[in-house]
């Protein structure tokens, strides 16, 4: 299964070391193969430092691509996280 | 005065992170202070065994940090814990990980190698990111890798600490790990190369709640082992080797920061004016142009003392006109400022780079400084006072003369302003029409023959440590005679209060700019004289306001009789510390900490 959706950033500070941590944590708890693109870049999102690298800021843009069994929750619970604005403000 | 003094007064300008004032000796602390050897391997054969020791590396790390993390989740500042995840997460990073072992296999190298490759490779990723905040991550990787690095090397680093507690770390950077080898008990303020406000040495700072300056560039090249340093994370300024009075200030002012942290500053702004309608007016005293916003927080109308010896003192050189004007015109630039008051040189020739060889003096504070040196290096001081000038065109600004002693040497001291000001009229430079002039009242000629100085200046200035000093002929830096020095000694009351009496009925106004001005025990006393105006460091401004605000002239005079007519210093002190802890029990229960 593939699963694809795309997401803005709402927290201020983007994708800072905080977010990008707590995004690799969720997603090392699925199955599923995560990468994210933006900008036609695309990682692992898995990889804090793939994360990190994609350098996405307040109101980015950045597309998740799911692939694996897991698909539905993964997407949902990096949905979650994201327009939770990663617990900051 | 000591002679271990020779070091010279470095101020580093950076950014504060974490608020308060604190003095320490340094503690250059470097995580990666082992050797590295980079080589490539022999043959191919050995590839298995450098990759295994890369992996053993990768293991170890993540042990300690894991450790540091357990240690740390049990003291009271777990703000920064996510800061180890990170770290954590980058160790377990895959790629982070194949592509290491990727250079070893690849290029067979060894593993230290392999890893400072990838440390490059990402500064390279990160240097290229736009968003400031996310880029300034590369240092999260450069810890990870100085941490392998560390475990590769397989040394067991042994962080010693040896000296005493007041230890100011500096460093290139502090993460939340360095410092769990270090003994934060003894750790009394950071100052680093690197880092802004949200950097990890701000982070840690503020969580274990201690003064901390980033963004120095170069302070850890610029500072040796056990420097005395002054870290000022409120104005963003690091002091390194103080000279004495310097250093002396800053003593106090850290006893000014410690009563004022918990004060609301809101009512900080509110005027000093008494129950009964008398008003004094409230300056700030500065150093720096840095510490005008913050004297501007803590409730100064205006500047008191601007104190200029720091420009000759920081440059290699003597200071141009322009190096004056540009620090001079931040000063009267500042809107919310009714004035500023700009004191002349007030150092000896001495604490001239360029004028080392002036011969030593035995009794320096008497020697050939402030005004008398001035009025011998005419040009120099004329570059000042021109300077002076310029900034008067763009905001008002008073000069005051120091260390006056006689008349004779405020007349020509006046008379050289007027030439300066000729000359700038001259040449079609733009100077205010008129500028007021004072004198400092410091030397205790000066309290004898006031009468006569008032027909010479607009306003008088106290300044009380040298007047105290030169009256009660003791030495401020004699440890064995501290205990004589009593502003509120029977002689010094006098000598006060005449100056305020005199100028008066000269009608013209008086200010006071000493130490005295901020002390809290001594504020009705002032109050009762009528002073004018008082100017300190602006973190005593919130608390002498409130003094004030609560009292009322009336009193304050009654109080003064009433202390001017004990014999002894140290009566004065009991009955004026009794009715001021009485009357103000909330302004000094924290007193003795």
């Amino acid at each position: 299964m593939v699963e694809i959706r795309t997401f803005t950033l709402k927290n201020k500070l983007g994708m800072h070391a905080r977010p990008a941590a707590n995004f690799v944590k969720i997603a090392q708890q699925f199955k599923s193969d995560i990468y994210i693109e933006r900008n036609g870049q695309t990682v692992n999102g898995k990889s804090i430092l793939g994360l990190l690298t994609l350098a996405c800021p307040y109101n980015g843009s950045l597309t998740i691509r799911a692939e694996g069994q897991d698909v539905l929750a993964a997407m949902k619970a990096l949905g979650n996280l994201i327009e939770n604005k990663f617990g900051e403000d | 005065m000591t002679t271990t003094q020779e070091k010279k007064t470095l101020v580093l300008k950076g950014i504060g992170v974490s608020p308060g004032i604190v003095v320490g000796k340094a503690y250059l602390f470097d995580p990666l202070d082992v050797q590295l050897s980079f080589y490539k391997l022999d043959n191919a054969a050995l590839i298995p065994q450098e990759i295994q020791r890369f992996k053993n590396a990768l293991k170890e790390s993540e042990r300690q940090l894991l450790e540091i993390q357990a240690n740390l989740k049990k003291t009271k500042f777990n703000e920064p814990l996510y800061v180890i995840d990170v770290h954590i997460l980058i160790l377990r990073d895959k790629k982070f990980i194949s592509r290491t072992m990727n250079y070893i296999r690849r290029l067979g190298i060894n593993a230290e190698w392999a890893v400072r490759m990838m440390l490059d490779r990402y500064k390279k990723i990160f240097a290229g990111v736009e968003d400031t905040y996310i880029s300034s991550r590369i240092s999260d990787v450069q810890y990870v890798t100085q941490r392998i690095l560390r475990n590769l090397s397989g040394k067991k680093r042994q962080t010693t600490w040896g000296f005493d507690d007041n230890v100011i770390v500096v460093a290139h950077d502090i993460s939340p790990a360095d410092t769990a080898q270090m003994k934060m008990e003894k750790v009394r303020g950071f100052a680093t190369d690197i880092g802004g406000r949200t950097s990890h040495t701000a982070i840690v700072a503020r969580s274990m709640e201690i003064p901390a300056v980033a963004g120095l560039d170069n302070i850890t090249s610029l500072v040796q082992m056990a420097d005395i340093i002054i870290v000022d994370g409120t104005s963003g300024l690091v002091i390194v080797n103080p000279y004495p009075d310097m250093l002396k200030r800053y003593e106090e002012k850290k006893i000014h920061y410690t009563a004022a942290k918990n004060e609301y500053l809101s009512h900080a702004k509110l005027p000093a004016t008494t129950l009964d309608n008398y008003h004094v007016q409230i300056g700030g005293n500065i150093e720096f142009v840095e510490e005008i916003p913050t004297a501007i927080a803590h409730g100064a109308e205006y500047i008191g003392l601007y104190r200029t010896e720091f420009i000759y003192i920081n440059s290699e050189s003597l200071p141009t006109e322009e190096d004056h004007f540009n620090n001079y015109r931040q000063v009267v630039e500042a809107k919310e400022l009714l004035w500023s008051t700009i004191r002349t040189f007030d150092l000896g020739g001495d604490k001239f780079p360029s004028n080392s060889r002036t011969a030593k003096e035995m009794n320096p504070q008497m020697g050939l400084r402030a005004i008398r040196f001035c009025l011998r290096e005419i040009d120099l001081f004329k570059t000042q006072l021109r300077a002076i000038w310029r900034a008067s065109a763009i905001g008002k600004v008073k000069i005051l003369f120091p260390m006056i002693s006689g008349i004779e040497e405020i007349r020509e001291a006046k008379q050289l302003l007027q030439e300066a000001k000729d000359e700038l009229v001259a040449e079609g430079v733009s100077v205010a029409p008129a500028m007021e002039i004072g004198a400092m009242i410091e030397v205790p000629s000066a309290v004898v023959i006031a009468d006569k100085l008032a027909g010479e200046v607009d306003f008088f200035s106290i300044g009380t440590n040298d007047l105290i000093q030169y009256a009660l002929a003791i030495d401020r830096a004699n440890e064995h005679l501290a205990y004589l020095y009593e502003p509120l000694h029977p002689a010094v009351l006098r000598l006060l209060k005449n100056v305020v009496d005199v100028a008066h009925k000269a009608n013209i106004r008086v200010a006071m700019c000493g130490e005295m001005a901020g002390d809290p025990i001594c504020c009705l006393i002032l109050l009762g004289m009528e002073l004018d105006e008082l100017s300190m460091s602006h973190l005593a401004i919130p608390r002498i306001k409130r003094i004030i605000r609560a009292s009322s002239l009336q009193d304050a005079k009654v109080l003064l009789q009433n202390a001017m007519s004990f014999n002894i210093a140290s009566e004065v002190r009991a009955y004026v510390q009794d009715y001021m802890t009485q009357h103000f029990p909330n302004e000094f229960q924290k007193e003795e900490d």
